[in-house]
């Protein structure tokens, strides 16, 4: 019996511009450079051709697209964090108290809260490193709701109040271009660190922690470093925008930035951390337009999010990505 | 039923007292003791659930005991965790071949090519592990260049997953492998391309414990075995001798009338 079924080829191109064939014409070399530089070239001409409201709304997205790089790090290592807040809201504390209490300068308190932040993180997770799944997804969850809740029950850090009159920086354009910055760091530094034995080391743990400890690899330090590692980059964001806002209050620890970077993941395509970035560019800003909207807003926000994960749920990247790399064509097979 | 032990032909490597382990009611391993010296080859038998999986366990440390000791060289390693266990050279493959799937195979290689304990051995940084990786491949039957190499080891046929196993402990240098029924689910032709390995293995002063069904081909390369049946050894020695005692006929064929 003959039947028709969908199949995926591909294109010429990319066959002919694998290796150092790319470098044989400019349509080829183009088809393989673009890609990587593209983002690079938009994500630092970006501040300069913004207004000021969206030069802000920039900022936000590169926090969030830092969040979600980082969600997307842990998940590689098999570690569903429900919990970016808490990396980003220890990060936001630290910095505001080492401002507030030592007056240190900016360019003291963000490294500070940086580092200090990781290694808070990755020692109040050290007990449940153990846990798999979603047990450990529900401590992560739980713990910023908690440090929350403390701050609010015992006034410490300001309370509710929270910390006000922070050093701030000098312009709006350091802001943009320090965040943008680190972004591409992150972003280009993650597809790096993936592809190291290193690396494969932490994917192997995700896909077998079993056969990696028979391999004398102790997964539990490994784990901790990838925490350090994300807790680290979730603190800087924390700290860097409360010298934006000049301000640190409770709700650095809100559900907000741990479920809006999933979300970008999720949306954009998990495992590839190009899907993250792409995620959080496209919902963040989405979010923003859709302010003037009114009370309808958060609706039209969450049937957006639903129609893109369903309508493409391997993720906006992984779509786009094969589209470029591959064509369709019904083929007729002997069944 | 211990006078009965097999060749001994090195130092003492594995010792195990009084081993027990027991799952809330059930008791799985109940004071089993014995001796392993460097080089022997011991099959470990007997009926399905008579914890022979559970004492590769307690031994590798992925399942800590309720009793008794385990030393390796002289050392207490009961409890251990079980990267501690395979960083002193203990290295084991699981009865369910898992590999992991979305890494190339010879990248499957490299994840024990990391430890530390591999990195030590040869005095710092290890060289271009990838290489290392796809020799070793080729010491367990990987055709050198082939495309299986480079394959996703979750896509790979079933006698080279079981290749792949073989290669990682390879890979850690183990002194002590213990092989969890590598050869079940090998074909004929499979069985005689891996038989030489192990062999090999042997020639090389590696101690290996298998634990098998297929008893013909394990008696063929034991120099020893040890029957367990719930829980307990119920004999060890020469594999010709332990299949002569009545009780290892009664429990593992049943009574034969």
């Amino acid at each position: 019996m003959k039947q028709k079924r969908r199949e995926r080829i591909d294109r010429g191109i990319k066959v002919r511009s694998d290796d150092i064939f790319a470098l044989t014409s400019y349509r080829e070399f183009l088809y393989v450079s673009v890609p990587p530089v593209a983002p690079i070239i938009l994500l630092l001409a970006l501040p300069l051709i913004l207004p000021l409201y969206w030069q802000k709304v920039l900022i936000t997205t590169a926090v969030f697209a830092i969040l979600a790089l980082s969600w997307d790090f842990l998940v590689t290592v098999g570690m569903v964090s429900l919990g970016q807040a808490l990396f980003f809201g220890v990060g936001a504390y630290l910095a505001g108290y080492f401002d507030l209490r030592f007056g240190l300068p900016i360019w003291t308190t963000i490294p500070l809260a940086t580092l200090m932040g990781g290694l808070i993180s990755a020692i109040l997770l050290l007990p449940v490193l153990r846990l798999r799944g979603v047990y450990f997804s529900m401590v992560t969850l739980v713990l910023p709701l908690m440090f929350e809740r403390t701050i609010e029950a015992t006034g410490w850090l300001g309370g509710t109040e929270g910390l006000t009159g922070l050093k701030s920086f000098s312009n709006i354009w350091v802001e943009c271009y320090l965040i943008v910055i680190v972004l591409l760091l992150v972003f280009f530094g993650f597809r790096r660190l993936v592809t190291t034995d290193y690396g494969l080391v932490l994917k192997a743990i995700n896909n077998n922690d079993r056969a990696v400890m028979s391999g004398g690899i102790n997964i539990y330090w490994m784990k901790a470093q990838a925490l350090f590692i994300t807790g680290s980059i979730g603190a800087f964001c924390g700290a860097f925008m409360t010298h934006v806002y000049m301000f640190v209050g409770m709700p650095v620890f809100a559900l907000d930035y741990s479920i809006l970077p999933l979300a970008s993941a999720v949306v954009g395509g998990m495992g590839s951390f190009a899907g993250s970035l792409l995620g959080a560019f496209i919902l963040v800003p989405l979010s923003e337009a859709l302010r003037g909207i009114g009370g309808l807003r958060t609706v039209i926000y969450a049937i957006s999010l639903v129609v893109f994960i369903v309508a493409i749920p391997e993720g906006i990247f992984h779509y786009v990505q094969r589209k470029y790399q591959q064509f369709e064509r019904w083929a007729t097979v002997d069944n | 039923m211990s006078e009965t032990t097999g060749v001994k032909k090195g130092e003492l490597l594995l010792k195990v007292r009084g081993l027990s382990k027991n799952f809330g009611g059930v008791r799985a391993v109940i004071g089993v003791d014995f001796d392993l010296h460097q080089g022997e080859l011991l099959g470990l038998i007997g009926p399905n659930g008579s914890g022979k999986t559970t004492l590769a366990n307690l031994i590798t440390g992925f399942i800590k005991p309720s009793e008794g000791r385990v030393e390796y060289r002289g050392k207490n390693i009961t409890g251990l965790m079980p990267y501690r266990i395979a960083r002193l050279g203990i290295a084991r493959t699981f009865q369910m071949a898992k590999p992991f799937a979305d890494l190339p195979a010879f990248k499957n290689i490299v994840i024990p090519l990391f430890s530390p304990r591999v990195r030590g051995l040869s005095g710092g940084r290890y060289g271009d592990r990838d290489s290392v990786a796809k020799d070793l491949l080729e010491d367990v039957g990987f055709e050198r260049d082939s495309s299986v190499t480079f394959k996703a080891a979750g896509s790979l046929p079933h006698g080279y997953l079981k290749r792949l196993e073989l290669a990682k402990c390879l890979a850690l240098r183990a002194d002590l492998i213990i092989l969890d029924e590598l050869f079940s689910g090998l074909s004929i032709a499979e069985l005689a391309s891996i038989v030489p390995i192990i062999e090999k293995m042997m020639m090389e002063g590696k101690t290996i414990i298998m634990i098998e069904h297929r008893l013909r081909e394990l008696f063929r390369i034991a120099d020893r075995v040890i029957v367990l049946n719930f829980g307990q050894i119920i004999a060890d020695g020469k594999p010709s001798e332990v299949m002569e005692s009545d009780e290892v006929k009664h429990a593992y064929l049943g009574t034969e009338d």
